[in-house]
């Protein structure tokens, strides 16, 4: 087990330095970037001063370590843009992503979970139909349709709720349910199919034969093994609603990390970029090893099973 | 007598179901992909043309609607109708080479982590976590704004972010297949590794390659035309359903047409190209997790 969490913490370093070789990347394919930070009608001369300030005349393996070294202190430079830390202003931002995030997955599991189980208990009936076209709908709306939709049906025709903005709790619903609709969709489909696999299983037959209650059978012995697989996709899970998040906020003018993304990349503010990148892609590291390290103590024949490999 | 009446449905059903799904999928899928084709013929206007006397018209079922105009003109007085059908031409095509792109990329670092195990395996699943951790969406916006967006870079960016699915599945499959006697076969008859894998092992990994295409597809649409809808993706005059909808999304209070149709353009082929892979991986290879 202890082997297991060593191998596994280290592994995620790596994946975490990969990702970072990327993002120095990213700023280096602008080709100069000092051309990005004078204007247009700047001297040679300046730009060579420039290019010598920042250390762009290194090998390109020494810029990699420095900024390396940087970025583990979560120094990542200054915005181009807005002249702060980049770091900083992405911890403005991110409680509000983080809160739509986590809105969008927490009602994608209240409705799919039960939906999918009911669904597989009562299989082929009216409600396991009207289930699987909503997943077949909800699989194929895109995020930023859906919240188009949304806007024009609750917020412009009803009124209901706001348009854009985070402002009271009315405003996260829209925004919610347009970037949860399609990990409901797919967390609907696992349950279902997850349920049906544990229901067909032997020790299910043989608790039904031994009379056991079909209640308790159920929501007891069935439930528990197919919650399983469920909590590994809730970690990639996250992943894609972080990524679907870039373009909910875009539309709800939502105020956090994927906004500041887009505004980020279209005003060239590489530092942030680059900050942006990397702190989502630790989180959804960090997030996803802890998810694994649930999963094991859940069901430990996983250890042996990775470790085999 | 209870116990077989409730038992019987759970086992004979589901197949016809699942084969009107498909018969509609590909049904849908080759309405659209026909008049993608063929959308110069069949588009009533050209899509480029702007006519600022009927701009902004309802749908012709609506009133102030004109008949020449089915779906409604938008903000330049240019035809819905005819410009939807074009964007599919790009969506579509678009679509198909990014999803080749991306399965020549993962098909190939899977067949050599499958295969040869060991460190090529460990380095190249790593690179796939660290693929899996990063944002695509914006790893590709970042790359596609640097690298200036055009029909290239747009497809380019999509292959090279999007190719990981195939890797872990052809891994995974390769694991398994070069464990088998007919490889072991080949390998004692004097074949190369290359041959080895191109000729014994590559065919019989390619049901799950197959599968995994269908649903990229219908990922890299919605991808397009997410990349579109921000303004990254191929550019206007070409009509595509992503900017489409990013027009339209300044008019969801005056008019809802110019968002709505596009929208259902690109959920419509999404849901057909979806059908029609649910239904190859559920006669190819019902095991198949994808």
């Amino acid at each position: 087990m202890v082997g297991y969490v060593g191998r596994r913490l280290l592994q995620s370093l790596g994946v975490l330095l990969g990702v970072s070789v990327i993002v120095f990347g990213l700023l280096h394919l602008t080709g100069d970037p000092t051309r990005l930070l004078l204007p247009l009608e700047a001297r040679e001369e300046d730009v060579r001063q420039l290019r010598a300030l920042l250390g762009l005349d290194d090998p390109l393996w020494v810029q990699y370590g420095r900024f390396l070294a940087r970025a583990v202190r979560g120094d990542f430079g200054l915005s181009f843009k807005h002249q702060v830390p980049a770091l900083a202003l992405i911890f403005q931002t991110l409680p509000a992503t983080l809160q739509l995030t986590a809105a969008g997955l927490g009602l994608a599991l209240v409705v799919a979970v039960p939906a999918g189980i009911l669904s597989a208990l009562k299989r082929n009936s009216l409600l396991d139909a009207l289930c699987s076209v909503g997943v077949l709908l909800g699989q194929a709306m895109p995020v930023y349709w859906l919240g188009l939709l949304l806007i024009m049906v609750f917020a412009v025709g009803l009124g209901w709720f706001p348009a854009a903005g985070r402002d009271g709790w009315t405003s996260i619903v829209l925004p919610a349910t347009a970037l949860g609709a399609f990990s409901m969709a797919r967390i609907a489909r696992m349950a279902r199919s997850g349920m049906l696999e544990v229901l067909a299983q032997d020790y299910v037959r043989t608790a039904r034969a031994a009379g056991i209650r079909t209640f308790v059978v159920t929501y007891k012995y069935a439930l528990k093994n197919a919650a399983i697989p469920l909590v590994t996709i809730i970690g990639l899970e996250f992943g894609i609603l972080l990524g679907g998040a870039v373009i909910t906020e875009t539309i709800f003018a939502w105020p956090g990390v994927g906004r500041l993304a887009v505004d980020a990349i279209f005003s060239r503010d590489y530092p942030l970029v680059q900050a942006i990148v990397a702190v989502l892609a630790t989180l959804f590291v960090v997030i996803n090893l802890v998810i694994d390290l649930v999963y094991t103590y859940l069901d430990p024949r996983i250890v042996y099973v990775r470790s085999a490999r | 007598m209870s116990v077989t009446a409730t038992m019987l449905p759970v086992v004979a059903r589901p197949r016809r179901r699942v084969s009107f799904r498909a018969a509609f999928g590909l049904g849908a899928l080759l309405l659209i992909g026909g008049s993608a084709v063929f959308a110069p013929q069949l588009a009533p206007w050209d899509p480029a043309r702007q006519m600022l006397t009927k701009r902004l018209r309802p749908p012709m079922w609506q009133a102030r609607g004109l008949r020449e105009h089915p779906l409604g003109t938008d903000h330049l007085g240019r035809d819905i109708l005819s410009r939807i059908l074009h964007g599919g031409r790009i969506s579509l095509g678009v679509g198909l080479t990014a999803v080749t792109l991306s399965a020549l990329i993962g098909v190939t670092l899977g067949l050599l982590a499958g295969f040869f195990g060991g460190r090529a395996d460990a380095l190249i699943m790593r690179i796939v976590d660290v693929f899996l951790a990063i944002p695509y969406i914006l790893l590709a916006m970042g790359v596609v704004f640097a690298l200036g967006p055009s029909l290239l870079n747009v497809i380019l960016v999509m292959g090279a972010t999007r190719w990981v699915q195939f890797a872990r599945i052809v891994r995974a499959d390769v694991l398994s297949i070069r464990e088998r006697e007919f490889v072991a076969g080949a390998r004692a008859r004097g074949n190369r590794p290359l041959r080895l894998l191109l000729r014994h092992v590559l065919p019989n990994a390619l049901t799950p390659i197959i599968v995994v295409a269908t649903l990229e597809l219908a990922f890299m649409i919605i991808y397009e035309s997410a990349l579109s809808f921000l303004g990254l993706g191929v550019q206007p005059p070409t009509p595509t359903w992503g900017w489409m909808l990013a027009d339209g999304r300044n008019y969801v209070a005056t008019a809802w047409w110019l968002a709505t149709f596009p929208g259902l353009a690109i959920m419509l082929t999404v849901l057909a190209v979806n059908l029609l892979g649910d239904w190859l991986r559920d006669t190819l290879d019902p095991r198949l997790k994808v």
